[in-house]
């Protein structure tokens, strides 16, 4: 009869003690304070994935490193009574243990690729980047983006609608579009509470990178694209948006601060802005979701550009006006 | 070869090779041209406010580069013009700015930065007129901008008539066609602080924002307040 213990049994049991501890106390102390907050639907849903994650991959974790310290432990060849280890049919592998390895690990990590489609699809994109043509756009983003081009758009706070936001990339500073309030262009970025959010990316140069991070949003900023993007705001807060796209001398200045405040704070923010840049909105270039490049230097014409159409022909989303 | 003067050859090499990394890194990292800080903060008594002079000139007219379009600045204590784009400054006091231009203008390439922000008033004087947005699409159109965008402050430079005879080098005398620009902030608490001209003028660069854009001491450079 073979006196050697159940090693297997052992380690399992090990593995399960622990495994279940930390995984308790990983979501319930460590979660919720997970990168990047609950400011958004976004980032809500980018800290649940984070943490889910971290939920099936402690135990991987956990299963190598038991592993790894009973074998320690138990073979080591320096404790008495221990014979050194030899090759031969002691040293073979176990074909079972190999087969159950592969197995397990590839259903983690298919699931895992669904799970993450599945959170990709459920949240309109996550937060990144979609390109001009979003296949999964939250219900009233076309409708939205439509009405900014048509300059019908209007939102307030008991409307429901998605709000547009339109963000402008250039060297090196962002600015940002209100379609829905006469299409006023301002420097600082201001959302309301509870509110699906469209931004419309895009670069009056090089390639930048819209990255608010609080609100689990990032998407390039391309000239002669627009990259959209969703989220819908929760709670009120402050948020960086930082450029995430080496562009230049002055990108590590190209940063600023957002806030997400009541639906009425938005309202009264953005109406005062509106009236109080009506002078320079005048004289704004009509709202686009692209505008035309001068790479040539000094000369303007980035807007209106004598007869050139500010509107990209690869702009397919959302309705455009009739010429 | 023998093993000794096999290993001599690869030693040889090796310092070689480390010599042209390090000749190429700081080639790459020394500056395009000297540069300085011009200190305002013993111009005056503590708490007054801060007179600061600058202009900005087609063509700087020296240095490795002096086809550049570039901001000069009047040193307060020598009183000549200098290219420093440093600038230190006392917190919590009132800055006077007077800006020179005597380059030729255009549409901006983004109008919002037509409007005056960050100013006291949010607006500028334009050769004595109040002017609180100005439209780059008429007139002589704006030839460069001043903006800190950390403080939020935006102030066009109005451009001259690009078909009058302009000043050709720095430092330009002001009986040449230009437009003075007159501005007041506020410096909040110590900290440096970009700033930038917001018109791609780097002519001949890709979206204009190479050459004199992107090298410190001529449309950018740094607002140093300090505690006096």
């Amino acid at each position: 009869m073979n006196d050697e213990p159940r090693h297997l049994r052992r380690m399992t049991i090990i593995w399960l003690i622990i495994s279940v501890i930390a995984d308790v106390l990983f979501w319930f102390l460590l979660g919720p304070h997970m990168a990047p907050g609950r400011l958004t639907s976004t980032a809500k849903a980018d800290q649940f994935d984070f943490n889910f994650l971290a939920v099936i991959a402690l135990p991987v974790m956990i299963a190598i490193w038991v592993f790894m310290g009973y074998s320690i432990r138990t073979w080591s060849a320096k404790r008495a009574g221990v014979p050194e280890p030899v090759g031969g049919e002691a040293a073979r592998s176990h074909k079972g243990a190999i087969v159950s390895w592969m197995v397990i690990t590839t259903v983690i990590v298919l699931f895992l690729a669904g799970f993450g489609t599945v959170a990709l699809i459920s949240d309109h994109g996550s937060g990144g980047g979609e390109g001009p043509n979003p296949i999964w756009s939250p219900t009233g983003a076309t409708s939205a983006e439509t009405a900014a081009l048509t300059t019908s758009d209007s939102w307030s706070p008991s409307s429901g609608k998605v709000l547009v936001v339109q963000v402008i990339a250039q060297q090196w500073k962002f600015t940002y579009r209100y379609p829905a309030f006469g299409g006023f262009e301002t420097t600082q970025l201001m959302l309301p509470t509870d509110t699906s959010i469209a931004f419309n990316v895009t670069s009056l140069d090089v390639i930048h990178s819209f990255w608010a991070y609080q609100l689990g949003v990032k998407a390039d900023a391309n000239p002669m694209l627009n990259n959209v993007a969703f989220t819908d705001t929760q709670q009120p807060g402050s948020f960086v948006v930082r450029c995430s796209e080496l562009c230049g001398l002055w990108h590590g200045a190209m940063f600023d601060y957002g806030k997400v405040v009541s639906k009425t704070a938005f309202m009264t923010w953005a109406t005062n802005t509106e009236t109080a840049n009506a002078a320079n909105t005048k004289d704004l270039a009509p709202f686009a979701w692209t505008y035309v490049p001068d790479a040539n230097g000094a000369s303007g014409g980035y807007y209106i550009d004598g007869g050139v159409t500010p509107y990209s022909k690869a702009e397919l989303y959302g309705a455009k006006p009739s010429s | 070869m023998s093993m000794r003067g096999r290993l001599t050859t690869v030693v040889v090499l090796f310092l070689v090779g480390v010599g042209v990394v390090v000749l190429c890194v700081a080639t790459f990292l020394k500056p395009g041209t000297p540069g300085g800080v011009t200190d305002f903060t013993k111009s005056q008594p503590a708490g007054q406010p801060v007179h600061l002079l600058a202009q900005v000139v087609g063509s700087i007219g020296f240095g490795p580069h002096p086809t550049w379009v570039s901001y000069m600045v009047m040193n307060p204590t020598t009183h000549k013009w200098v290219q420093d784009t440093t600038w230190k400054l006392p917190a919590h006091t009132k800055i006077d700015m007077t800006i020179e231009q005597f380059d030729s203008g255009s549409p901006l390439r983004n109008q919002e930065w037509g409007q005056i922000q960050g100013t006291i008033g949010n607006s500028m004087q334009l050769n004595g007129k109040t002017v609180s947005v100005y439209n780059s699409f008429t007139g002589t159109g704006v030839g460069h901008t001043f903006a800190v965008p950390t403080l939020g402050i935006s102030v066009p430079l109005v451009g001259v008539n690009g078909s009058d005879t302009l000043c050709g080098e720095g430092p330009c005398s002001t009986k040449m066609p230009h437009n003075e620009i007159t501005f007041s902030f506020n410096t909040k608490g110590p900290g440096n602080f970009p700033w930038q001209c917001f018109v791609p003028c780097g002519l001949g660069w890709l979206f204009g924002n190479g050459g004199p854009m992107s090298t410190q001491n001529f449309m950018g450079g740094f607002l140093d307040v300090v505690n006096s």
